[in-house]
């Protein structure tokens, strides 16, 4: 009844291509975007912040970036978490080198520096392909994190060999460092994930996305016709990269606040963000925001399930968490291959013809 | 002979065995991805899933016991018997072919003509249901295996070489038993797969999926039983590694350490999973033993991960794999 094209008339070119060609669907999400910014940092308090809402911010940038490289591009990476911690060192270094320098350049710098590394270990997804590739990617996982672990330079040669946030500010409002209050770091992860998003989605509709998106569907056809497999994957590993180090530079200076490399950026994170886009969906970038939710989410509620309804044993619940993600993850590939995406957009077509059946 | 010579070639020997150890898991992968062309990600935690239950029977503990204690407020941990390690070994066969069953019944059926990096997917999400439901049965404390198998250094060699080289080489006696082991296990299954009608039907299906179908071959039966074969290649590995550094959770991630021997020797290549093995086995204990103090130790992580990749980019398909050939 309010979900349809009719009576929306398109006059213009910009007004038939953007992104949400249905009415309904823009004030929607200026709706989201206004509760986002203007209602939650107020009610927010640590407890909301810590355990859901900036861990979803951070995962939800990750979730991007490797969608772009697995969704778009199809080259399956296992190698995000050690990409991860390329960016979160990289945004050490830059915090610790030039105190001066804003915090959120820094962040940035530190995914232009994970961009360089990422095009590096992409090189060689020109020759290699497929299950050979995602392996490959496992090289870049462990090498980089022995790296990080055993090159005292990187940790500026602390005695506990991990790195810690020192404090920082924007706009006189500390987000790194131990005196944050959880309005402002919430705000900032949320700045760069609304920017990072709205990016993402106009990269993957633009000429870059459908280089990717040819060469995700059959490489060689692509070539044939024209796109260049180096550039649309080096490209690939780029853009991906990028997003996956400032999630990591996120998660280390905002989030974590310190951190021990081989536990924060271990292969389980690799997989984390990975179920996260299969459970999303791949190739969506709604996707990656509910798989990231449902990832983050589904610990917290089990945990309060079981440990603080039942009173079980926390280890006890975080097997049965295994579990349940098992299970899930080969539920949901059963039912629904293309993930919770798709499940969004048969769920719109239904309600574009609601109330009436034809 | 000088001593680094001799360091090195000790060094090698046990690379060697630890290559076996490698090779020993690669093979699971290998059977698997041969028969139905999945890459399964859970053979590691299928390993140490394996060894669990071996462990947990032998011992007589009783199933899912912290989670029934916890649900019904019971106190029940152990049946109160002791297993001799043969009908313990036994035992967890059969329970390895009911996995298998299991698999092929709830996971595998469903996703048929699925693209295979779906698959692969649903094996990981197999693995973590295994590692979970592993460590709800038998709990996640480590435990220690002992089904006979000898261990400790071996003296003999030890004297041998002691007389020979004037250094006595110390090599453990448990990696001697694994390389017995491993040869027995390969030989065994060409034996099957040349000389029974099953493995004759097992090499069809790898062959040509659709062609088996035509001449009366069922799909099903052949996955359940690369299943459980794969399970039972995983049992002999989850032995000689519980052995080898007790039954725990980095079991499973030392089977991630097949992966680079696959890409080495080739997914589709029993004889590749073997040679990769061992190339990487001397090669990371090797590199380890000469550039490994010059870079601060530890380059076992990753070294084989290098490897393979370096080595990928010249010969993408593996040692050993079938030729990859691209049609539009």
């Amino acid at each position: 009844m309010f979900y349809r094209e009719a009576g929306d008339f398109k006059t213009s070119y910009v007004a038939d291509n953007q992104t949400f060609p249905i009415a309904f669907d823009r004030y929607r999400y200026y709706a989201v975007l206004a509760v986002a910014f203007l209602v939650v940092p107020f009610i927010v308090n640590d407890y909301w912040a810590n355990a859901v809402l900036l861990p979803f911010l951070i995962w939800a940038i990750a979730a991007i970036g490797l969608n772009i490289l697995t969704g778009y591009c199809g080259q399956v990476s296992l190698g995000t978490g050690g990409f991860m911690a390329v960016g979160a060192y990289a945004c050490y270094k830059f915090m610790t080198a030039f105190p001066d320098l804003n915090i959120a350049f820094c962040v940035l710098l530190g995914g232009a520096v994970t961009a360089l590394v990422g095009v590096l270990f992409g090189l060689p997804s020109l020759r290699i392909k497929g299950f050979y590739l995602a392996v490959a990617t496992l090289a870049a996982q462990f090498f980089l994190v022995w790296l990080f672990n055993r090159v005292p330079w990187f940790y500026n040669y602390s005695a506990s060999g991990q790195i810690s946030a020192p404090e920082r500010t924007v706009f006189g409002v500390p987000v790194t460092g131990p005196n944050t209050s959880a309005w402002a770091t919430y705000l900032f992860c949320l700045v760069f994930l609304v920017v990072l998003a709205w990016l993402a989605r106009n990269l993957t509709r633009g000429t870059v996305g459908r280089t990717w998106m040819s060469i995700r569907d059959m490489d060689i056809a692509a070539e044939i016709i024209g796109v260049n497999p180096l550039r649309a994957k080096l490209t690939a590993f780029a853009a991906s990269s990028f997003f996956v180090g400032i999630a990591g530079a996120l998660f280390f200076s905002v989030y974590l606040g310190a951190v021990e490399v081989g536990e924060a950026f271990g292969i389980n994170k690799s997989f984390l963000v990975l179920f996260m886009i299969i459970i999303g969906g791949l190739g969506s970038i709604f996707g990656s925001l509910a798989g990231a939710a449902f990832m983050v989410l589904l610990p917290v509620l089990l945990k309060n399930v079981l440990v603080g309804g039942f009173g079980w044993d926390t280890a006890l619940a975080a097997h049965l968490e295994l579990v349940i993600v098992g299970a899930l993850i080969i539920g949901f590939l059963i039912a629904e291959p293309h993930g919770l995406a798709r499940l969004w957009e048969l769920a719109k077509e239904k309600l574009r013809l609601w109330p009436f059946p034809h | 002979m000088p001593d680094q010579v001799l360091f090195a070639m000790e060094v090698m020997l046990n690379g060697l065995m630890a290559g076996v150890m490698y090779a020993l898991v690669a093979l699971g992968f290998v059977l698997i991805y041969k028969a139905s062309g999945i890459f399964n990600y859970s053979q590691g935690v299928m390993a140490l899933f394996a060894a669990l239950t071996l462990v947990g029977i032998q011992q007589g503990q009783v199933p899912f016991a912290h989670l029934i204690n916890a649900v019904f407020g019971t106190e029940i941990h152990h049946f109160g018997w002791h297993l001799p390690a043969i009908v313990a070994i036994i035992l967890t066969i059969g329970v390895m072919i009911g996995l298998a069953i299991l698999i092929e019944h709830f996971v595998l059926k469903h996703l048929v003509n699925q693209e295979p990096i779906i698959l692969f997917m649903a094996t990981i999400g197999l693995a973590y249901f295994l590692e979970g439901v592993g460590d709800l049965m038998w709990g996640s404390d480590i435990k220690k295996m002992d089904v006979g198998l000898p261990q400790g250094l071996s003296e003999f060699i030890d004297t041998t070489t002691y007389n020979w080289f004037g250094y006595g080489f110390f090599i453990d006696r448990l990696d001697i038993a694994a390389t017995i082991i491993a040869a027995i296990l390969v030989a065994g299954l060409v034996a099957f797969s040349q000389y029974t009608k099953q493995g004759r039907a097992l090499r069809a299906v790898a062959d040509d999926h659709q062609a088996a179908l035509s001449v009366g071959i069922s799909l099903q039966f052949i996955w359940v039983l690369v299943w459980s074969i794969a399970g039972f290649v995983a049992l002999v590995a989850g032995i000689m590694w519980g052995t080898k550094s007790g039954v725990q959770f980095s079991l499973s991630l030392i089977a991630l350490k097949a992966l680079p021997v696959l890409m080495l020797g080739g997914f589709t290549s029993i004889p590749g999973a073997i040679v990769g093995g061992l190339i990487i086995g001397v090669g990371e204990k090797l590199f380890e033993f000469m550039i490994g103090p010059l870079v601060g130790g530890a380059t076992e992580n990753w070294f084989a991960y290098v490897l393979a990749l370096l080595f990928l980019v010249f010969r993408p398909q593996g040692l050993f794999g079938e030729k990859i050939i691209e049609r539009v």
